[in-house]
């Protein structure tokens, strides 16, 4: 890892979110690192004939790219035209700024409150439009938009699938209160889904990203909860004798496996996503817990100290005998998939360190992708790049998020915050 | 700009991005549930387990057995109610049998008497694994209550994790306050 850093000379950039527009202060990120190869591409704010408009979409786009460490984003003041289609672009006037590609847009009223956005995206050197979109939006939808926008472009520049129109939730606790929250990757637009006066840990999103399960303490108790993202309504999901808790959905939607106590040591379940349907998994004396549902619906992947220390073992879905999964670092824990199945994040503990290590399956090889200390609650962004985790800032808790190939690296904090247990979730459509 | 000018602006901004959101036709997370939220459970669940605000009297009073109430009388063993454990560790330390014996006593004598036993652990680790650590602790006290005829009915055992622990620990006197089991008797 340490040689991995040398060869890339840190960048640093701040994006202050709190202090530019007043309607979307959140969590303020910082970005270290970057890709040798950033894609050098020119932004050119968009015509915007709509006054009502607060948001610069090109900013956003902006600041979505810069954030995954593969872009270089180009200053355009200095160039005179500002084309809002790629028929106007003249390729002369970027291919000066050393543009690779460039993108064009405009946003325009339409009848009944709704907006269209146009945008197009062309390669500067080749003097060809790359591609073309039309988004006909309600003006509240205008950051989302550009989100989508900004997902394109990464798309067809960097071949990844997207992440920017997506959303994270995180535990936010200010004096003592608990607040559940849900932001836009980007950390802008939180909201508080529910809060407590009790500790609240542990939200897991559904795969369609309309409901997150969570564990409250409100009852004095670990008790599950399913709340609808839409409606705001929620359900007992788990309210046994003794800790009902770690949720984690299957990939269907259709069930959670959950972790019961009720007179004796955490042990792993099923329960379908309406409380129905109990069904125990595991049958140990050991402590069982931290269940994450392989992406192929097969297999749970859990802790389990039944070895003697924490280890990741994984046992089918539908019970019977468990396999160990990991066999470097002292402890292993709180594992999570990554979209494709094919690796797994998790804590690991070397020492008196805790770090954020992925393991490829395959092979069982794994690399550490955080320098640690008190990193916990790893989980992947939608297209699998970028692993979101809890690390811990002058003794608070804030975000931070690493790239997969651990090239990028993010902190989000937030002021007077102290924030944990977060968790990306599925793109927004 | 300070610390409490910040948090001024964050909080003007939190709630105006709550009334905008509020406005919005599309679906969004636009309503906060209260956490007292009498939702319809559906769930086929267990019935409910005792909570420490389910009521005021302790089961010793209603007896009438004692005139005074021995779980608060500082004077009384029944008023110590932690059990402290060594790291990564749930035996129940020598120095807390006497604790342990008394409750366990009391709760043979009384049998309405109902306790939670919560376990907790430090900081250090994931939380879920935490809360599974807690709970292996309380149920360590619960088989030693057991053993001296309390019984299962009479106890709950949950865990609260590292969620109640003190923070930013810098040493091990101050891990060691963070391992423990508290017990706590129904109406308290």
């Amino acid at each position: 890892m340490k040689k991995l850093f040398k060869l890339f000379q840190p960048v640093l950039f701040l994006i202050a979110t709190l202090t530019t527009t007043v309607a979307h202060a959140a969590l303020e990120i910082e970005i270290s690192g970057g890709s040798a190869q950033q894609i050098p591409i020119a932004i050119v704010p968009f015509g915007q004939a709509v006054t009502a408009n607060q948001d610069k979409i090109a900013d956003i786009i902006a600041a979505d790219l810069r954030r995954s460490g593969l872009f270089r984003v180009l200053e355009t003041s200095g160039v005179a035209s500002r084309p809002t289609e790629v028929s106007q672009v003249k390729y002369a006037e970027w291919a000066v700024l050393q543009a690779q590609a460039i993108t064009v847009g405009n946003v325009t009223a339409l009848p009944g409150n709704r907006l269209k956005v146009t945008f197009g995206l062309a390669d500067v050197l080749k003097q060809t439009q790359l591609v073309t979109m039309e988004y006909n939006i309600a003006p509240n939808q205008l950051r989302l938009t550009a989100h989508k926008i900004a997902d394109v472009i990464y798309q067809k520049l960097t071949g990844e699938g997207p992440i920017f129109a997506s959303r994270i939730a995180y535990i936010n606790k200010t004096k003592n209160r608990y607040a559940l929250q849900v932001a836009d990757a980007d950390g802008v637009n939180a909201q508080t889904v529910v809060s407590s006066s009790e500790p609240i840990i542990s939200p897991a999103w559904s795969p369609d990203g309309t409901r997150i399960a969570y564990v409250s303490f409100e009852k004095k108790k670990p008790i599950i909860f399913v709340q609808s993202l839409t409606t705001g309504q929620r359900l007992t999901l788990a309210n046994f004798k003794g800790n009902n808790s770690a949720p984690t959905w299957s990939p269907d939607g259709k069930k959670l496996a959950i972790v019961l106590s009720h007179s004796a040591n955490s042990q792993l379940y099923t329960i379908n996503a309406d409380g129905t349907g109990l069904k125990q998994v595991t049958k140990s004396s050991a402590i069982d817990t931290e269940p994450s549902w392989s992406p192929d619906g097969k297999w749970i992947y859990f802790t389990s100290d039944r070895g003697g220390n924490p280890q990741i073992y994984k046992v089918s879905a539908f019970g019977g005998e468990a396999q160990r999964v990991t066999f470097q670092g002292d402890h292993n824990l709180s594992s999570h998939f990554s979209p494709d199945g094919k690796s797994l994040v998790m804590v690991r503990k070397d020492g008196a360190r805790y770090s954020i290590a992925l393991q490829d399956l395959a092979s069982g090889q794994s690399q550490l992708l955080s320098d640690g200390g008190q990193d916990e609650s790893p989980s992947f962004a939608p297209n699998g790049r970028v692993i979101l985790y809890a690390t811990r800032m002058g003794g608070r808790g804030a975000l931070a998020a690493v790239s997969s190939d651990g090239r990028v690296k993010q902190r989000l904090s937030e002021s007077g915050g102290d924030i944990r247990e977060p968790s990306w979730g599925p793109l927004l459509n | 700009m300070n610390k409490t000018m910040l948090n001024k602006k964050l909080l003007s901004s939190l709630l105006l991005a709550m009334v905008l959101s509020a406005c919005k036709s599309t679906p969004m997370v636009d309503k906060p549930a209260a956490v007292d939220d009498k939702s319809p459970n559906t769930t086929a669940t267990a019935p409910a387990a005792p909570v420490a605000d389910s009521g005021a009297d302790t089961a010793g009073v209603k007896d009438g057995s004692v005139s005074g109430n021995p779980l608060t009388d500082p004077n009384n063993i029944l008023s110590k109610r932690t059990v402290y454990f060594d790291f990564d560790k749930d035996t129940v330390r020598e120095e807390f049998r006497p604790l342990v014996e008394a409750h366990a006593k009391y709760l043979a004598e009384h049998g309405s008497a109902k306790v939670i036993l919560q376990g907790n652990a430090d900081e250090r680790g994931t939380r879920e694994y935490n809360l599974s650590l807690g709970q292996r602790r309380s149920v360590s006290v619960k088989k030693s209550l057991n053993l001296l005829s309390a019984q299962d009915k009479q106890i709950e055992t949950v865990s609260y994790g590292e969620e109640k622990a003190t923070a930013n620990c810098k040493d091990e006197a101050c891990h060691q306050l963070n391992r423990r089991v508290d017990i706590v008797y129904e109406g308290e």
